[in-house]
């Protein structure tokens, strides 16, 4: 509980690089997820076995969420989407396994995570509308709210960031604070807690960048 | 004085957090009594309304979530104490 979040925490340096313990787990979850993708898709076949079955369902139910939000084809957008979803539900119940600490509760995964999406919103923009039609989104509805359309580019990116690493950050304050204060049993019903709240924070954080993509794309000024 | 940043800095920790979790508590409850009115009229319509509502509370918490942040900082990142 000393640590302070918003400082790296170190484990061990390769040469000058400092490693730090959110990139060794970082590393575990997309060796793990690759690991899983491959092996569920190696032997692909129409009567799916078990695991491919699985797969496919995670895959579809992720289709049809982003198809409710964008409101178009949602195939472009699934890769970045679903890895997302799929990366933040693993790290944020990283913390389940013991010993193991959720990357988001630093604050360096969640700012490394919403610039992907930052960039992605421009990519997918320019992509579907062309340069000059992206880019006049930004004098709409008047040339005179230019600069507050680029602030809310930048704080909507920043909030993305802080609602992550806030709310798994002070979970995993709240579980600290729980364990010094009373033992063996009374942390349990927040750890349950915590499983629904880095659900609910991988949706939000998914919906929220499947929200701004969709606007981006649709040219529509949000 | 010896100390008074330190202890100031404590006291504004917990103003923020207090205080800055007032409006977000009472938003989100009104937004979640907005939504389940909204489900009890229309069950049919519970998946897109409990999705915005998702979406709406995030938003909503964000603004409790800054006041934390603040108060974060003013505990293990302060620029006023040496």
């Amino acid at each position: 509980m000393d640590v302070s979040p918003l400082a790296p925490d170190i484990l061990f340096h390769l040469g000058p690089v400092p490693i730090s313990r959110a990139v060794v787990t970082t590393w575990v979850i997309m060796a793990a997820l690759t690991l899983a993708s491959w092996f569920g898709t190696r032997r692909m076949s129409v009567h799916a076995g078990g695991f491919q079955a699985v797969l496919e369902i995670i895959v579809e139910t992720l289709e049809t969420q982003i198809k409710e939000v964008i409101r178009r084809d949602p195939w472009p957008y699934l890769p970045v989407l679903g890895t997302l979803f799929l990366f933040l539900v693993a790290a944020n119940l990283s913390a389940v396994i013991p010993g193991a600490k959720p990357p988001t509760a630093h604050i360096e995964t969640p700012a490394a995570l919403a610039v992907i999406v930052f960039l992605s919103v421009h990519y997918f923009g320019l992509r579907s509308l062309g340069a000059a039609d992206y880019l006049r989104r930004y004098i709409k509805p008047n040339p005179m709210l230019l600069p507050l359309n680029i602030l809310s580019e930048i704080t909507r990116t920043f909030s993305l960031m802080i609602r992550l690493f806030g709310n798994i950050m002070s979970h995993e304050f709240v579980l600290a604070i729980v364990v010094f204060l009373a033992g063996l049993f009374l942390p349990i019903p927040f750890m349950l807690l915590g499983i629904l709240i880095g659900i609910i924070q991988a949706y939000i954080f998914t919906i929220l960048a499947a929200v701004f993509i969709g606007a981006a794309v649709s040219g529509e000024a949000d | 004085m010896e100390g008074s940043i330190e202890m100031l800095s404590i006291i504004g920790a917990a103003i923020a957090v207090s205080f800055g979790a007032i409006g977000p508590a009472l938003g989100e409850g009104r937004a979640i009594a907005a939504a389940m009115d909204a489900i009890a009229r229309q069950p049919e319509a519970a998946g897109t309304v409990s999705r915005t509502l998702f979406v709406g509370l995030a938003m909503i918490e964000t603004m409790a979530i800054y006041c934390l942040v603040i108060a974060l900082l003013l505990l293990y990142a302060n620029p006023f104490v040496g």
